[in-house]
């Protein structure tokens, strides 16, 4: 019991670690790049501004950026350990609603993306692993490397063209009902899969030659049950360390996917603060981002010991 | 000279009750009453505040919301009345008085009142940079007075023509007293009450901007086409970031109004039985402003060079064809905009020779050296356009190695805060010459970082009369001197391209080819 309050008390600092690293090297970052926030915003028609300096430098006062280096970064820490990123700089919206407007859209998107690739990917590792035909089995584990290579938003944009300006079977944008998740889903799904499907496939042949199988083969049970309930249940573990990677996909995925499909969310948000330079936007949704990780990484090694108790025994 | 003035004539008969709804649906020329119109926004609003915007989206959307104290005829450039049904502007063009129409109100429910006015103004100028247009319009503001409930007396520290003009766009838009109350940031998402003829239901960042109309609105612009309120029910601005996607939508029909064509879909867009909509933006043409603080461009032979070495024929060749080559500083669309095309001929032996002249010698390599330095000079832009490359290739013709280092906003912006550039290339919108001076008077903004002169006399006198004869003689020299002089080399102008539905009428560019959605109406 001790060992676990220990063990859960460790990965607290760690996490808090990982949230001011994130968060002072997106700093560190974002005021490396020349030009300001507010110079952007002044200029946000691409056409001159020409508002006059006095002017422009009260409103770069508002926002601290006439204070030095550490003083802004003072600042900025000091308010975002009180979980206040401050407004953002383009929109004057606080940050923290403009999170808690795109997220729980990314959110669904993303899930709804994650279980759908789940589907397709380990679909395709099952059935590449169980058939005996050579020239379907390459065929179907050539597929993933062929999905990972298609740019996002040429899939979105071909998606587009057939089902909602050809048949218009679905809406080209908005979040407006489950109608227009489909094709973001898909064209979400679709790499996600891609890698699922890959890394699966390959676990699952290394876990097939292992001597138990060979056993279990022995003993006269049929291949289809062989791979179901116990080299799939072996072979699942490094889906589980692809966890942070799957997430990391996803959430760069939304970036692209909500841009084609006109989607509100985190993704379009962090691109936009990104362009503009808004600080506490992108500071606010790169704290979130290492959240997220530090959540799904938790989550995994808890979970490891409870698949396999080999992890179990090791961790004691 | 004697005071200029503007007697309203009565273009709005009160209590001539619009025809709304009751139009026969068998006439597809009357307007028809009702449905929403859906317009396609390339870009998220950021601040839907007309006040405090400054990108296009934004003032779009907030020209819904908010009337005017004047309108501006977009064919003939003249200033018309709106809420102020008329005014003076006395001699040297520093006092404005504006007399308001009664009954306009708030959706609130205020009352559009001169104290309302002066809130207004000073709301704006209290936002400084904040209004990023609003700051340069209201440049001066010394103090307003309100005789009466009705009478708004707007007096500046100097001559201020251009003012005139400014109440006419949204910027100058009104809101209500209450809603001045709020924090700039409140404004800027959504919690807006204008007096405009539809009202903001919501807006939700990176999605839609939803507007329904308002029913007892009956205080059109003078230059609107019928009475009483809008046509429509209600707009929805969907933001759509790829332009393909905009495309697609129009010609499915999933939107009717694509505010933003792509110059790669024009062509696609005419085969789908849409209707494309074109306006040049007024204001000052796509240019190169010169560093006339380096060694280079302080030497008036070099400037005048570059001028005569650009082949604007040759550019129409490359830019979409509702965009159309400088003729002038000015745009066509621009109030007393004059050709001057005699200054921008295609001249490359007069470039060589003005050249030759100022003592650059062509090198072993094409390009002019004079003193053992070549004749190079650095250009950092962000624009997307594809002329400056041509650019590139016509002054290298002469012997100018013009180098192009295509990056981002911000450090373009970065580099010329700090003042170490040789050329800038930029345009600005503007319907009111008057943009002239925002962007080249050497005592104000001084782009070209060169001593005060003619120009700048030219354009201070500019500022002080709204006589037209007289104002455009004195633009029409300044214009010529900032060619001849090389001071600016003037090269294609803006245009905004639009694409719609044939369901869709009566929807056209006002004045700053912006849009104006009162008398657009859809066809059942």
């Amino acid at each position: 019991m001790r060992g676990t309050a220990l063990y859960l008390l460790g990965r607290g600092g760690q996490a808090l670690l990982v949230l001011w690293a994130a968060f002072s090297l997106s700093f560190v970052v974002l005021y490396a790049l020349p030009s300001d926030p507010v110079s952007i915003m002044l200029n946000q028609s691409g056409e001159q501004s020409t508002v006059n300096q006095q002017q422009v430098a009260a409103l770069r006062a508002q926002y601290h950026l006439d204070e030095p280096l550490a003083v802004q970064y003072g600042i900025a820490l000091w308010h975002a350990v009180q979980l206040d990123f401050g407004n953002s700089i383009q929109s004057g919206q606080p940050v923290s609603a403009s999170l808690a407007e795109a997220l729980p859209k990314t959110a669904a998107l993303a899930l709804v993306s994650l279980a759908v690739a789940l589907v397709l990917g380990v679909s395709l590792a099952l059935v590449a692993s169980l058939t005996r035909r050579r020239w379907l089995r390459d065929l179907l584990l050539g597929l993933p490397a062929v999905a990972v290579s298609l740019p996002t938003f040429w899939v979105g944009l071909l998606l587009l063209q057939w089902f909602s300006f050809g048949w218009h079977w679905f809406p080209a944008m908005g979040n407006q009902g489950f109608a227009s998740l489909v094709l973001p889903t898909l064209t979400l799904a679709i790499p996600t899969s891609a890698v699922i499907a890959q890394v699966l496939a390959r676990s699952l042949a290394a876990t097939a030659r292992l001597p138990f199988v060979d056993a279990l083969r022995a003993k006269g049970l049929s291949p289809l049950r062989v791979l179901l309930t116990h080299v799939l249940h072996n072979a699942v573990i490094p889906i589980l360390s692809l966890s942070g990677v799957i997430v990391g996909s996803l959430l760069a995925g939304s970036v692209v996917t909500e841009t084609v499909f006109s989607r509100e969310g985190v993704g379009r948000l962090a691109q936009g603060a990104v362009s503009t330079q808004d600080i506490p936007v992108v500071q606010g949704v790169v704290v979130l981002a290492a959240l997220i990780f530090i959540a799904v990484n938790l989550l995994v090694d808890l979970l490891y010991p409870l698949l396999d108790p080999r992890i179990r025994g090791a961790a004691r | 000279m004697k005071p200029y003035s503007v007697a309203l004539l009565a273009l709005l008969l009160a209590g001539c009750g619009g025809p709304s709804g009751e139009v026969s649906q068998a006439d597809p020329s009357k307007p028809h009453s009702g449905g929403t119109l859906r317009v396609a926004l390339d870009g998220d609003p950021q601040c839907v505040d007309p006040q405090q915007a400054g990108n296009n989206t934004a003032l779009n959307v907030g020209r819904q919301l908010v009337d005017s104290l004047t309108d501006q005829d977009p064919v003939t450039g003249a200033i018309v009345p709106w809420l102020a049904e008329r005014w003076e502007v006395d001699a040297d063009s520093r006092r404005f008085t504006f007399v308001l129409r009664q009954g306009a109100t708030f959706s609130d429910g205020a009352a559009v009142d001169a104290a309302a006015v002066k809130a207004n103004l000073e709301g704006i100028l209290a936002l400084g940079a904040r209004s990023i247009l609003g700051s340069t319009y209201l440049a001066g503001l010394k103090r307003i007075d309100t005789p009466d409930s009705h009478t708004v007396v707007v007096e500046f520290e100097q001559s201020n023509a251009q003012f005139l003009q400014a109440t006419s766009t949204m910027t100058l838009g009104l809101l209500s007293p209450a809603n001045l109350a709020l924090s700039s940031g409140e404004r800027c998402q959504g919690q807006l009450v204008g007096s405009g003829p539809f009202v903001l239901k919501s807006f939700v960042h990176n999605q839609k901007v939803s507007l329904s109309r308002r029913e007892d609105y009956a205080w059109g612009s003078s230059l609107a086409a019928h009475t009483g309120k809008a046509w429509l029910d209600g707009i929805e601005f969907l933001i759509i970031p790829e332009s393909g996607v905009r495309l697609g939508s129009l010609a499915s029909a999933q939107i009717e109004v694509n505010t933003s064509v792509a110059p790669q879909d024009e062509p696609g867009i005419e085969g789908q039985g849409l209707v494309l909509l074109t306006r040049a933006n007024p204001g000052v043409v796509f240019n190169l402003a010169l560093n006339e603080s380096t060694p280079l461009f302080a030497d008036i032979k070099v400037r005048q060079a570059l001028n005569k070495a650009i082949d604007r024929a040759e550019l129409q060749r490359i830019i979409s064809r509702y965009q159309k080559p400088a003729t002038a500083l000015l745009a066509t669309s621009t109030p007393l905009y004059r050709d001057f095309s005699s200054l921008l001929a295609y001249d490359p032996d007069g470039a060589r020779r003005l050249l030759d002249e100022a003592g650059w010698q062509v090198g072993a390599d094409g390009v002019r050296v004079k003193d053992g330095k070549r004749l190079a000079f650095r250009l950092d832009y962000w624009q997307q356009t594809p002329i400056l490359e041509l650019v590139q290739q016509q002054l290298k013709g002469v012997g100018i190695d013009f180098q192009l280092n295509k990056s981002t906003i911000s450090q373009v912006t970065a580099i010329q805060a700090g003042g170490d550039f040789s050329v800038r290339f930029l345009n600005l919108t503007r319907a009111d010459p008057d943009v002239l001076r925002t962007v080249y008077d050497a005592r104000g903004y001084n782009i070209n970082k060169r001593e005060p002169g003619e120009v700048d006399r030219l354009l201070s006198e500019s500022s002080k009369t709204l006589d037209s004869a007289k104002r455009q003689g004195l633009i029409d020299q300044a214009s010529e001197l900032l060619l001849r002089d090389g001071h600016a080399i003037a090269l294609v102008e803006l245009a905004t391209v639009l694409a719609h539905g044939k369901k869709v009428q009566g929807l056209h560019y006002e004045a700053s080819s912006r849009l104006q959605f009162f008398d657009t109406w859809l066809q059942p």
